[in-house]
């Protein structure tokens, strides 16, 4: 029986300009399946990955966005979004998308995936985890 | 000797938007393509390069990243493909910042 490990994933970068973005969320699935603490942040560039209405039929590349919905069902819960990644863009949480998982501690309760934090609380966070992945 | 600007990479992501805009001379066009659509955005850091620019912008890949035409400063033109096409015909030269 191995101990629990804390894995953050942080992504810095838009989708689809580089392979940054769909490459995490690949190495993020894989991961999920090892039983470990996950947790992701998006910040930088990286919170542009988690728009809206991405319709990538135009450039000929896959849409990957519909995936972020399914992390909860990996038991990916933990979502980071930086606030202050998000002003400086001229974006708000009403431009991401919706993110939820269901607890089944709680008879399979609906509750959101994302946080916003500011850089200095996603500092804490950081500071709390065994491994970092960059993407 | 008019010259058409492009630019791929996002507004946070280096400097390229910025040296374009700066370089850029009366009659000059800059065109927004994959990451560089970003910079097109309202309230945010690319706006302020864009003043009084012939800014156009690609289409696809806005839509791609799921940024609404209504998000971009005014003026700012949405191209297809065969738009970007006629830009690098309407221009003696083309400027990649890549």
């Amino acid at each position: 029986m191995s101990e629990t490990k804390k894995f953050m994933y942080l992504n810095r970068k838009a989708p689809y300009g580089t392979i940054y973005a769909w490459e995490s969320l690949e190495v993020v699935l894989i991961g999920a399946a090892f039983e470990q603490d996950v947790s992701l942040a998006f910040l930088d560039d990286g919170v542009f990955q988690l728009t809206k209405g991405q319709d990538t039929k135009g450039i000929g590349m896959k849409n990957f966005s519909p995936t972020y919905a399914a992390l909860g069902d990996y038991e990916v819960t933990k979502i980071y979004v930086e606030k202050e990644s998000l002003e400086e863009r001229g974006l708000t949480i009403d431009d991401l998308q919706h993110l939820v998982w269901e607890d089944e501690d709680e008879d399979w309760a609906e509750k959101d995936s994302i946080r916003l934090v500011s850089r200095s609380e996603l500092a804490d966070v950081l500071a709390e985890q065994d491994v970092l992945f960059n993407f | 000797m008019a010259m058409l600007h492009l630019v791929n990479k996002s507004p946070f992501d280096g400097c390229n938007l910025n040296t374009a805009a700066t370089v850029m001379k009366g009659g000059d066009e800059l065109l927004l393509i994959e990451d560089g659509v970003y910079g097109a955005m309202k309230n945010s850091k690319g706006a302020a390069l864009l003043d009084g620019l012939k800014v156009s912008v690609l289409g696809p890949d806005l839509a791609a990243r799921g940024i609404p035409e209504d998000r971009l400063v005014d003026g700012a033109t949405v191209v297809d493909y065969a738009g970007f096409v006629d830009l690098v015909e309407a221009n003696d030269k083309v400027q990649s910042w890549l």
